[in-house]
């Protein structure tokens, strides 16, 4: 006999319409998981009733959780979608949006802000050119095996929805951004514009704004050490002060 | 408009690479992403990028780089932009490096070095197990600088749907669609970059992301862009079956040490560790001394799915067979594999560091791709600043990464698509500079930009009114088991011919399909329509120039017209060894050439023509990874030149 997966979709039909939610069932197999329950939805879109709705938009991807494209709230908890697998969730299965983010359609969420803030702290190496100038510093294998943590980075807003600080009116940068911040600071040529980089970060909606509530490394699905970079950040701010303040 | 702006479609590597470069130079780039660009496909690669940066005291050479490339492409490659892009990659490797890629380091603090399959040198700079993304972020931080600096705009989450081209048939700009708002509009620019990917999801369920449908290719396709090499699809050895989709596991896990096996018993139902070494059939070593598991990705695949069918030693009788690493140190392997090996355990649930993965064959990568020329200099490399290079027959409209044709020929070897994509995208930013400095074009004419966007308007509207009794979702899974079934690892003219027939079929389906939406914010359903229908055009390409290549070469495998070296067993003076070379011969006569198909509007399946592959640099010859054949061939080569001259 057939099993079926039971499923409460969250719905919102465009950016100001109201949310209301919407239940499927959707035939069981072996090994499904949340991106394949919503193909499911579309290959026959009707509602556990019956009735034909339209089928469900959401984001995805790389569905290897490298890409961080089909983040949504899973039974309450922020993570991806493709590495939700069914057999591990409690069903009713809930899908919502994320709620730190203007919802676009459904489960799809507009997550600009995240990327004009990566932009506002100058998270990247200011290299003289791409011409070839030779290999570049010499590092210790360790320092990669740290910095490579932080690199993983996708940019899905884990941290951010579970902030208490970070919400959808204010203007802080939030804790993936930080951790941005931090990498850059450990490159070796990164570390050469490290003081115009803390400048940044102590700007309007900084790093003053994070409340240290530490839920941000819970929520990371890459277990980057955000709250630690938020300690050294803070660390080398005050140092760079002081030695800004010897050089007048 | 401004007179330096130029228009890039698809932030993958490739397109990032181009971005990057055209600013430098000066120009101004409208960059156009179905999803935010650090979100794209070159994410997926996991296992490094080649450059012969010798650092292992190997003696590898940049040129030696170059013959495993063409070799591994079965010589279907044209050499030129090969050989000037296996001599660029130690110096985009260290570019790399220089912008901050978390390269794994060796105890000196130099960049570490791997093997990847189809060559005896440590080539392979890696990042962990994440290095396309770590590559990608690398290039994404560039980008965003340059867009902080106003000379970037980026339109993520926007559709290109066409190309405008002018009167003399010069790309002037392009047409796309907001993926939230549903509408349409216009952009003017000097040039239309296409680095948009391959088109894998053709074949349903394979390795590729959800945004890979081919849809801008085929678009562009149908303008007339010429479509070189279809055929030549590339199918990854080892492949994790997923509800969803196919995961990978990198090559990498080969290179560190994986080893490939199946019970030498057909139907053994013992488990893994209960079968005893003796008892194990580790067949890629036992039948390519020489390589053993890391022979190219075309060989390894075709032996782990012919031991399944053919041989009937799959494990437990199923589609499946070992990929153990549990010989290694785990602290090795968490090291030197961690991220991958996390990918299997997390869809899995099982530890790969204790318990043999299972593995199969899935569709990977496209070799083929958007033809994309280039000018090659009196030396035989690419002539430097050209703005020929990488651009494809129309005018103004550029091809690059996957997206293209070139490098890899018909087949692929592993971790040179990352090098590629940025050497391409390099390359094109040069051609694009160039392309500013020489050009007279006058700028778009406004009406021509508002008629093309009302084009795009109306058929779209004609699309999402579309109410049919069918599902578009259900004709793409039948699209890719069909394709999947009778094109990829092995194909057979009979098959072919049959597949035709249910490619027609589904496109005839596609007219009587539902949008099964009518929204207008965030449809994905209707525009799926769009999207079915550029994957049915280009599987019609890939099928048609299959099923007219009546040979084997690379990933393109026709069993009825195979020709077989003798076994590795057999003695040099034995004519079977002649009678092979000869029908080698007469194979590259008629073979070595590179398809090229081409839309025609006035019928339902493309033209397909042939065009001369530039091997000016290395004479084809047999493939031959188990070492034997070298001595065979060239007593071969001596003997018939010694005929030739008496004659």
């Amino acid at each position: 006999m057939s099993k079926n997966v039971e499923i409460l979709v969250k719905r919102q039909d465009s950016p100001k319409a109201p949310s209301y939610w919407v239940e499927f069932s959707v035939p069981y197999e072996e090994g499904m998981n949340v991106i394949s329950l919503l193909q499911g939805i579309r290959r026959d879109p009707k509602d556990k009733s019956g009735k034909s709705v339209t089928p469900v938009t959401w984001e995805s991807s790389c569905l290897e959780e490298v890409c961080g494209a089909c983040t949504m709230v899973i039974n309450g908890k922020v993570r991806q979608a493709c590495t939700a697998l069914v057999d591990q969730l409690e069903q009713p299965i809930k899908l919502e949006p994320m709620s730190k983010f203007p919802v676009e359609r459904d489960l799809r969420v507009n997550r600009q802000r995240i990327f004009d803030n990566l932009k506002k702290v100058n998270a990247w190496v200011e290299v003289d050119g791409y011409h070839d100038l030779g290999p570049g510093p010499r590092q210790n294998p360790d320092d990669q095996t740290t910095t490579y943590k932080y690199s993983e980075c996708m940019s899905c807003g884990c941290c951010m929805e579970v902030c208490p600080q970070f919400t959808k009116d204010n203007d802080f940068i939030g804790a993936a951004v930080l951790g941005q911040a931090r990498l850059f600071n450990m490159h070796p040529t990164g570390e050469m514009q490290m003081p115009k980089r803390l400048d940044k970060v102590t700007d309007k909606g900084g790093i003053q704004d994070c409340g240290l509530a530490q839920q941000c490394v819970k929520a990371c699905p890459k277990h980057i050490p955000l709250v630690e970079a938020i300690g050294q950040l803070q660390r080398d701010i005050t140092v760079n002060k002081v030695f800004g303040a010897l050089k007048k | 408009m401004s007179e330096k702006r130029v228009l890039i479609v698809g932030g993958g590597l490739a397109g990032l690479a181009a971005a990057m470069k055209a600013c430098e130079l000066g120009l101004e780039v409208d960059i156009f992403s179905m999803v935010h660009v650090k979100r794209s496909h070159s994410v997926c690669a996991q296992g490094g990028i080649n450059g012969a940066v010798n650092t292992k005291g190997e003696g590898d050479s940049p040129y030696i780089h170059f013959v495993d490339t063409i070799k591994g492409g079965d010589f279907l490659a044209d050499q030129p932009p090969v050989l000037s892009m296996c001599e660029a990659a130690p110096s985009v490797i260290n570019m790399m490096d220089r912008l901050g890629v978390t390269f794994n380091r060796t105890p000196e603090g130099l960049l570490d070095f791997r093997r990847f399959g189809g060559t005896l040198h440590h080539r392979t700079a890696f990042a962990g197990a994440s290095t396309g993304q770590q590559l990608l972020y690398s290039l994404d931080e560039q980008v965003r600088r340059w867009e902080a600096e106003g000379k970037v705009r980026k339109f993520e989450n926007w559709e290109f749907t066409r190309l405008i081209l002018d009167k003399d048939g010069r790309a002037v700009g392009l047409v796309a669609q907001d993926l939230t708002t549903m509408e349409f509009k216009s952009f003017p620019g000097l040039a239309v970059v296409l680095a948009t990917g391959g088109p894998g999801l053709m074949f349903g369920k394979t390795t590729n992301s959800t945004i890979n449908f081919g849809s801008a290719t085929s678009a562009a396709y149908k303008q007339g862009v010429w479509y070189g090499n279809p055929e030549m699809v590339q199918i990854h050895p080892t492949g994790i079956p997923g509800s969803d989709k196919l995961r990978l596991i990198s090559e990498s896990a080969r290179g560190e040490g994986g080893r490939v096996w199946v019970p030498r018993k057909a139907g053994d139902k013992r488990a893994w560790n209960e079968i005893p070494p003796a008892e194990r059939y580790y067949f890629l070593e036992e039948r390519y001394p020489l390589y053993g598991n890391l022979v190219p990705r075309d060989i390894a695949s075709r032996e782990i799915a012919l031991i399944c069918t053919k041989e009937g030693l799959g494990i437990g009788g199923r589609q499946a067979v070992y990929l153990d690493l549990t010989h290694q140190p785990e602290e090795y392997l968490l090291k030197k594999l961690g991220a991958i090996l996390d990918i299997y355990e997390k869809f899995r649930g099982v530890d790969p560091k204790k318990v043999p993965m299972e593995i199969y064959p899935a569709y990977h990568y496209s070799m083929g791709g958007l033809y994309a020329g280039y000018e090659a200099d009196s030396t035989g490399r690419l002539l430097k600043n050209s703005p020929k290079n990488q651009e494809t027959n129309i005018p103004g409209v550029y091809a690059i990464g996957e997206a293209d044709h070139q490098y890899h020929g018909a087949n692929r070897l592993g971790a040179n698509s990352l090098m590629s994509c940025i050497f391409a995208g390099l390359v094109c930013g040069e051609s694009l500079a160039a392309l500013a400095k020489n050009s007279k074009t006058a700028e778009a004419a406004s009406s021509l930009l508002e008629s093309e966007c009302k084009l795009e308007e109306e058929t779209y509207k004609k699309l999402a009114a579309q109410d049919g009794p069918e599902n578009p979702f259900v004709i793409h899974k039948e699209l890719g088991d069909a394709m999947s079934a009778y094109c990829l690892i092995e194909r057979h003219n009979g098959e072919l011919k049959k597949l035709q027939g249910m490619v027609d079929s589904f496109a005839e389906r596609l007219k009587k399909a539902s949008s099964l939406d009518k929204s207008n914010s965030g449809n994905m359903s209707a525009v799926f329509l769009r999207q079915l229908d550029g994957m049915i055009t280009m599987s019609k390409a890939v099928v048609d120039a299959a099923l007219l290549r009546d040979e084997c070469r690379g990933a393109h495998s026709k069993p009825d017209f195979d020709n077989p070296a003798p076994s590795k067993e057999t003695p040099i003076e034995d004519p079977a060894w002649t009678a092979y070379y000869e029908k080698f011969l007469a194979q590259t006569q008629t073979w070595l050439k590179t398809t090229v198909a081409k839309y025609d509007p006035k019928k339902s399946h493309p033209t397909i023509e042939y065009q001369t592959v530039d091997t000016r640099h290395l004479e084809p010859e047999p493939r031959d990874y188990t070492g034997v054949g070298k001595k065979a061939w060239a007593k071969f080569k001596e003997k018939r030149q010694a005929t030739q001259a008496k004659a």
